[in-house]
């Protein structure tokens, strides 16, 4: 209980009136973040449920787990795969050397710790910078540091390729989460997703980066194609010649952003999700039917020009950052549809849009991060038409 | 046939009025606080558009371009110059007949849109599509699925935009960006969800 008591101790200096008075959000971030919150609703209406902001930010933070330990993983595999054609450099490779570990792509503990010495300095500068900005705007707009940024940075690190130099990193959370989310004014306010703001926001300031058609594999002179851009070139039938059969694109042992490779490990997410009933399975079902119908009736209508038409709905699935926009951020409350059938609609929406981006736009080889983004945007049309319709057929019920 | 319907989806999606050339701002801006009225000044657009772009392609091809009155037996008068002044003439005229319809048949539309009716014949997006038609030779069938399906394109992206306001009626947006300012905000960031249109080619 020592924590405990230290709390109620320092707790007076925070309140109003207390000479720490200006920095209570920091005092209630770190206090609510270890504690329930004693606070209850004073007002009507008293819903009660066992589950709330935190509890829910907190799963969903659990839920990417699988796929963390997953991109650190395949992130150093990639790595030092590379390293044995092209040779190491830099201070990731002083530091494993200095430790002995060496590069062995065989050794899952020195692939992981290699991933990690890319992961790390990422987050933290995520955390660091957008964290600034969340204390910055809660101290001046006196609310509540909220968990949601926990969530968004672990999904923003997450999307982010492991190529990305720092000063990106911090310039676009800080744009995710200002311009994204705080100006709305914080969480559960916006109405776009701030991961994906902050991450669409690099994709259009330095595409030479980020583009999404040649890897990120972190190796001075590698260079390489994605899976996404040898299916938008030669179509999916020439995946196999590069060395990417199905199943690794489905295991995640594919190059890409950090930690969106691995199908299975999104997917363990999502059952997580839906098991908690944080995720809601109308978004998942949505998007699944909209990309499957519109990938088969592109395999249906062909393509000579184009070979990326014949990409069958499962390639679709394993490749890119679908099954990670899928799991994570196409089930995000806030910025989704909030009526149910209007949640297959946008799902749907979404799945259509991403197909459509892959493959009849020539310029993005990747969909998933704008297709979100679009459903945003319309996302509350298709509530507004449902809740009309539901009003007319219920006028006309009572007629 | 395919040509026209590429046409249309571009017009719509890839070069769409409002959120890649910012065209029918102050309209875009002011009158999309209400999902309703927002369908109502789009469908008003889309009409406006869909007659104004066709007509003054007929008037450029036979009154205006070079050599285009020679039925009338002045085979070199070129009048180009006078251009734009018809186009805006062609507009004023029919919004103000489209005013005088919606008052006569849909008084609570009349309403709704009160002093942006007569404004959409100083709309950007209305004389740009006008211009569009000229700079890019469009012949009378393009130009009529141009005018309707760009209108189509500006009515979508002002509903969209009235759908994510009423949304922020619930947010809590500091002082000095409440109104315009959070506006500004969000239809720059509905403009990079539309970009993923950008680059499709058709």
């Amino acid at each position: 209980m020592g924590l405990r008591s230290f709390f109620d101790r320092v707790e007076p200096h925070f309140e109003k009136g207390g000479k720490y008075e200006k920095w209570f959000p920091i005092y209630e971030m770190v206090e609510s973040f270890l504690y329930t919150p004693k606070t209850v609703t004073t007002a009507a209406p008293h819903a009660r449920s066992y589950i709330d902001m935190k509890r829910i930010m907190t799963y969903v933070v659990i839920a990417t787990v699988p796929c963390i330990l997953f991109g650190l993983y395949n992130t150093g595999l990639q790595t030092n795969l590379a390293i044995a054609e092209h040779g190491a450099s830099g201070w990731r490779a002083a530091i494993i050397e200095g430790l002995g570990i060496g590069f062995n792509a065989n050794n899952p503990l020195a692939n992981m710790l290699h991933g990690l010495l890319y992961f790390l300095p990422i987050y933290i500068v995520t955390l660091v910078a957008g964290g600034a900005w969340e204390v910055l705007f809660a101290t001046i707009r006196r609310h509540e540091v909220n968990e949601g940024f926990l969530v968004t940075s672990m999904l923003y690190t997450l999307i982010l390729p492991a190529t990305t130099p720092l000063w990106q990193v911090a310039l676009g959370i800080s744009f995710g989460v200002v311009i994204g989310k705080e100006v709305f004014g914080g969480t559960g306010k916006n109405f776009l997703n701030p991961a994906l703001v902050g991450r669409a926001f690099l994709y259009f300031a330095y595409p030479a980066y980020m583009s999404g058609d040649s890897v990120w594999t972190p190796v001075d002179g590698f260079s390489g194609a994605t899976a996404l851009a040898i299916t938008a070139s030669d179509g999916p039938a020439a995946l196999p010649e590069y060395g990417i059969t199905w199943m690794d694109a489905f295991i995640g042992t594919i190059q890409g952003c950090l930690g969106e490779t691995s199908t299975i490990a999104c997917l363990i997410g999502l059952a997580f999700l839906l098991v908690t009933k944080i995720a809601n399975y109308r978004m998942v079902v949505g998007c699944l039917l909209g990309m499957i119908a519109f990938s088969s009736l592109l395999n249906w209508i062909g393509s000579d020009t184009n070979p990326a038409f014949a990409t069958p709905w499962y390639w679709h699935l394993v490749i890119g950052g679908y099954a990670f926009g899928l799991v994570f951020m196409v089930t995000e409350p806030v910025s989704g549809s909030h009526t149910n059938i209007g949640r297959y609609i946008y799902g749907a929406l979404i799945g259509f849009m991403v197909v459509m981006i892959r493959v009849i736009n020539p310029a993005f080889p990747e969909g998933m991060m704008l297709a979100i983004l679009f459903g945003n945007v319309f996302a509350p049309l298709i509530d507004y038409f449902v809740v009309q319709a539901n009003i007319r057929r219920r006028a006309r019920r009572h007629a | 046939m395919e040509e026209l319907l590429s046409l249309a989806v571009r017009a719509i999606f890839v070069e769409n009025m409002a959120l890649a050339f910012f065209l029918g701002m102050c309209t875009f801006l002011a009158v999309s606080k209400k999902i309703a009225t927002a369908i109502g000044l789009g469908i008003s657009v889309i009409v406006v558009q869909s007659i104004t772009v066709p007509a003054n392609n007929l008037i450029l091809t036979y009154l205006l371009a070079p050599g285009a009155l020679s039925w009338a037996g002045f085979p070199d008068v070129d009048l180009t110059f006078l251009g734009l002044i018809s186009y805006i003439g062609v507009i004023a005229a029919m919004v103000q007949i489209l005013e005088m319809i919606l008052d006569k048949y849909f008084p609570p539309l009349y309403n709704a849109l009160g002093v942006f009716l007569p404004l959409i014949t100083v709309n950007c997006a209305i004389l740009g599509g006008s211009l569009f038609m000229v700079e890019r030779d469009y012949n009378l069938a393009e130009s009529t699925v141009y005018g309707l399906s760009s209108g189509f394109g500006w009515a979508l992206a002002i509903t969209a935009m009235a759908g994510v306001r009423e949304k922020l009626k619930y947010s809590d947006i500091p002082d000095g960006l409440q109104g315009l300012g959070i506006t500004f905000i969000s239809a720059g960031l509905m403009a990079m969800a539309f970009m993923s249109f950008s680059g499709v080619n058709l």
